[in-house]
């Protein structure tokens, strides 16, 4: 291993030891003095997301370049995934130092953790072998399962844990059973050697297809898409919302990256086998997310099955096999993780009071207590609801433009149709907020940091649809469009 | 005759002059109504003024797009900044501006409750819609037909009746239901075509069961919106839990907007489609002329009776529009079609003009007795005198009482008729009836008669600021049922020259 390759993973190594730095910093620090931890844990993101930008690695003509004996790739779409995940976590951590110095939970393990789990996250987005998929996987897995926990006195906490815990370990254990069966009709880990196996002897080796559809169930579990999507729900409101901001957002980053290589990279060629699969799962979450969410009274849920349904748009955009559709698709797993944090974010901000917004019914009025965190939030909805002039428009009309390419226009029909069923319980927050009389009259304040982070994120989803062009040339430009 | 070189950014200005300016109208706050209230009105003020040269310095020899800008937005998807007006989008731009200043001043005393958010969503609506009327780019359009969803939905929600939750999101849904449709034949374009420009789509030749799906999936979008018969059930719904200056925008201009769309998109995109389905446009128009006249008639709520005359009267134009290939076939020429293509655009604009001014004589009653039930009122004329003039010549117009506009864009629409088929005429004419029997007989219920209850005895007369809106929108009425040269002149160019379009046939 020479020290190039080494510098191809530079960000990966300064998280991994900022990580532990932080760990060991921590045993010295007393009380009082936690912030530096936070501190620490923004500036390792901050520089993270500046050696990824500033590594030029790619010479003329060049691609990608991998290292680690091909185990490990560097190419623009993992930068810049990267480089949004970064931005995402550097909002997590102001919005959940926050909700953990309100419920005195501020721990560094917290940090520490979501910084694994996010080098977990880096790896799985630069992983070219079915190895590294496997360990950046295992590393958000086992990280979020214990920040699930995080708040060991509650039961709600330790079970979503559990079951996350289980499920997982399942999901795991299915998508390695998977990786051997491909592993043992190829006779290589490395994606684009698995490809060129491939393409040598065909594409109609029934131990390839079972491996196939074993990996597609990994991914989809990863995903959170029907019918592997029992455990958003509980996750998400078992867990404290400083660690559902992590869970919904940063590793569907990660998902997105692993679908891409092990579907185009790796198994590009059973194209029309994965093809159906994927198209099934895209459906039923549609159908189902969009569905279900309109039946809950907890934000929470009510946001983890909005998720479901939104992952369920990602996945439209893969079905294609297209560059463009792998755009599209990345540009709308980037948008919905600023979505995201930005919803966990206010549900942070109406706990602000030591106790823990959890129902609907909390967002009553919202618009008196504090206009202006009404309006991002209003904003907020309306982007997941997919009206313009807000980002999650434009995302849902690229992941609609690639189908549509396709020539698969039942699918653009019922992705619409649910989409507007699904804007109605989106509509419903904004009732509460806008059109309901307020039950606790008091105020609305958050830290300075937290508001300008918050506003920070809002005038992204409503900047990032008006001023659109830059993101969307990014994503189409790491697939070669 | 481009005069200077602010024509070239005219519509922008228009467009986002009042939507930034709403942004400071907000900041004035809660607590300061009367900051907010002013900066609204020097907003729209300053937006109408700004707005005449589309008036004066329109060129009405030609159907060319003029105050054209044109600016790449989205690169990688070839999405443009493309705005630009012909004799279809001027005069509606005109009218968005014109009640874009009245609604501030119908909120002046009406609205209590966060006054700085009802002026911006006001303002941000009238950007929005002229920004519907001036998109060239098919999906710049889009993003604005989508997003003044947006603040109508907030106005009906917030400052709302009663079951005013229902009302909005009924509104919302429904819209949004059939604008997806829509979008998914705008995407459709652009695949086949590469481009967003809604002038080379005109152009595009396309398979005849191609046009027919997209003709389709243009009428969900526009028949809910316009709306007609069977989709017509939001209207009455969010017209009642409205406040005055939400049923004021909405059936002055945005049913409008389904009418401009079925111009600017079905008919010149899909000709062939909608020639060959143009019988399913007349008999919805038909149905609603006269099937929702009669509706109308039994309604017991004022709000509600004018919505159902808004579609009733809707009706005419969705009419007078797809008549042209009846009688392009029966006559060989488009002469006559020309007539009814421009009573459908001077329906539009009366329309506006008097159904906004119903509604705000409703409002007017409503402001003082609380209550839209015409069963609550009777002899109004007895304690309010200019109000009764007013409301009745008002009345009179939507009846199309010749001299006012409501009789002009009828009239072109029923004459033109005649040449496509006489039972389309007759059926259309019975409107003048119905029109006539379901306002005059509010006016008689609510206007004449003896003093009804002490509500009634105790009303106070319109007071300067009413007169001055009720006064505007007479006046207007007047002119244009008298002299609508001047808006006919605007758009013939255009009309021609649409119709010259949609006789040939595009079909690959």
């Amino acid at each position: 291993m020479n020290g190039a390759q080494m510098l191809l993973a530079a960000p990966e190594f300064w998280v991994l030891v900022m990580a532990c730095t932080i760990m060991i910093v921590d045993l010295f620090l007393r009380e009082q003095r936690r912030g530096i931890i936070h501190m620490l844990a923004m500036v390792t993101v901050i520089f993270a997301a500046i050696i990824t930008l500033r590594g030029d690695y790619l010479v003329d003509g060049v691609q990608s370049v991998t290292a680690f004996k091909g185990s490990f790739i560097r190419d623009p779409m993992g930068d810049v995934l990267k480089v949004f995940s970064f931005v995402i976590m550097a909002l997590i951590f102001t919005y959940s130092k926050f909700y953990l110095r309100t419920f005195k939970m501020f721990r560094a393990d917290f940090f520490t953790l979501s910084l694994f789990a996010l080098l977990g996250v880096m790896l799985l987005i630069s992983a070219n072998s079915m190895l590294m998929i496997y360990l950046g996987l295992e590393l958000i897995s086992l990280s979020v399962y214990a920040l699930v926990a995080f708040d060991r006195d509650s039961g709600r906490g330790s079970e979503a844990a559990m079951k996350y815990f289980v499920l997982g370990s399942m999901a795991s254990g299915i998508l390695l059973f998977g990786m051997s069966m491909i592993y043992g009709a190829t006779g290589s880990l490395i994606l684009p050697d698995i490809a060129g196996a491939i393409r040598l002897q065909g594409t109609d080796d029934i131990l390839l297809i079972f491996g196939l559809v074993f990996v597609v169930v990994g991914i989809a579990f990863k995903f959170g898409v029907v019918p592997f999507h029992m455990w958003i729900p509980d996750v998400y409101e078992g867990a404290p919302p400083a660690v559902t901001l992590f869970i919904s957002s940063v590793p569907k980053l990660a998902a997105f990256a692993m679908a891409y290589r092990f579907l185009s990279s790796g198994l590009g060629d059973l194209h029309v086998h994965w093809q159906g699969m994927l198209a099934t799962l895209a459906v039923l979450s549609i159908i189902l997310g969009n569905l279900a969410a309109i039946m809950q009274t907890n934000i929470k849920r009510m946001l983890a099955y909005s998720t479901i349904s939104h992952m369920g748009f990602v996945m439209l955009g893969l079905i294609p096999g297209t560059a463009f559709g792998f755009g599209a698709s990345m540009y709308y797993v980037i948008v919905y993780g600023l979505m995201s944090v930005a919803a966990f974010g206010m549900v942070i901000l109406l706990s602000a009071r030591g106790v823990e917004a959890e129902n609907l019914e909390d967002f009553k009025g919202l618009n008196q207590r504090n206009p202006f965190y009404a309006a991002i939030m209003g904003l907020v909805l309306f982007s997941m609801a997919g009206v313009p002039p807000m980002v999650g428009f434009l995302a849902k009309l690229m992941v609609l433009k690639a189908v549509i390419d396709a020539g698969l226009m039942w699918l653009a029909v019922i992705a619409v149709v649910f989409a507007v069923i699904g804007a109605f319980y989106y509509l419903r927050v904004i009732k509460y907020m806008y059109f309901d009389e307020a039950e606790d009259e008091t105020t609305i304040t958050a830290p300075v940091d937290f508001g300008a982070a918050l506003t920070l994120n809002g005038i992204m989803i409503l900047g990032l649809g008006i001023f659109s062009s830059s993101l969307i040339t990014i994503c189409m430009a790491s697939f070669g469009l | 005759m481009m005069n200077g070189t602010m024509n070239g950014f005219l519509l922008s200005i228009l467009i986002w002059l009042p939507i930034l300016g709403a942004i400071g109208v907000m900041m004035a706050g809660a607590q300061r109504p009367e900051l907010a209230k002013g900066l609204a009105l020097l907003i729209s003020a300053g937006t109408f003024l700004l707005g005449l040269p589309l008036f004066f310095a329109f060129d009405t020899s030609t159907a060319a797009m003029q105050f054209v800008e044109l600016r790449p937005w989205i690169e990688t998807f070839n999405i443009q900044y493309y705005l630009g007006i012909d004799g279809f989008s001027a005069p509606l731009i005109l009218l968005t501006m014109f009640f874009g200043v009245l609604v501030v001043i119908a909120g002046w005393r009406s609205i209590e409750k966060n006054v700085n958010q009802y002026m911006a969503a006001f303002l941000v609506m009238e950007g929005l819609m002229i920004g519907v009327f001036s998109a060239l780019d098919g999906l710049l359009f889009y993003v604005f037909f989508e997003a003044m969803l947006i603040p109508m939905f907030l106005v009906i929600g917030i400052w709302g009746g009663p079951r005013r939750v229902y009302a909005t999101i009924k509104f919302f849904l429904y819209t949004f239901l059939g604008s997806v449709f829509m979008l998914i034949g705008l995407i459709y374009l652009y695949i086949q075509s590469g481009t967003w420009d809604i002038l080379a789509w005109h152009q595009l030749p396309l398979a005849f069961t191609v046009q027919k799906w997209l003709f389709l999936g243009f009428l969900a979008a526009f028949a809910v919106k316009i709306p007609m018969f069977p989709v017509h059930t939001w209207l009455p719904d969010a017209h009642v839990e409205a406040p005055t200056g939400g049923s004021v925008i909405l059936a002055a201009i945005m049913l409008k907007i389904g009418g401009y769309g079925f111009i600017r998109f079905s008919l010149p995109i899909t000709p062939d489609a909608s020639a060959a389905l143009d019988w399913l446009v007349i008999g919805l128009s038909l149905i609603a002329v006269v099937y929702i006249g009669f509706v109308a008639l039994a309604q017991q709520d004022m709000k509600k009776l004018i919505a159902y005359s808004s579609i009733s009267h809707m009706g005419f134009v969705t009419l007078g529009l797809f008549i042209a290939f009846s009688i392009y076939r029966n006559t060989g020429g488009v002469s006559g079609a020309a007539l009814g293509v421009e009573g459908a655009m001077v329906q539009m604009v009366s329309h506006g003009f008097i159904s906004g001014a119903l509604f705000l004589t409703v409002g007017v009653l409503y402001d003082r007795v609380h209550s839209r039930m015409i069963k609550d009122y009777g002899g109004v004329a007895n304690t309010m005198p200019w109000f009764a003039l007013f409301a009745v010549f008002f009345l009179m117009a939507n009846s199309g009482l010749p001299g006012t506009s409501g009789f002009v864009g009828e009239f072109m629409v029923i004459l033109s008729a005649f040449q496509a088929n006489f039972w389309f005429a007759f059926l259309a004419a019975l409107t003048l009836i119905l029109g006539a029997a379901y306002s005059l007989w509010l006016a008689k219920r609510v206007i004449f008669g003896a003093v009804a209850n002490h509500k009634v005895q105790n009303l106070q007369d319109i007071n300067s600021r009413e007169a001055l809106l009720l006064g505007t929108l007479a006046v207007a009425i007047l002119l244009v049922g008298l002299w609508p040269q001047p808006l006919v002149d605007m758009m013939q160019a255009s009309v021609d020259h649409l119709l010259q379009h949609i006789i040939q046939s595009k079909v690959l």
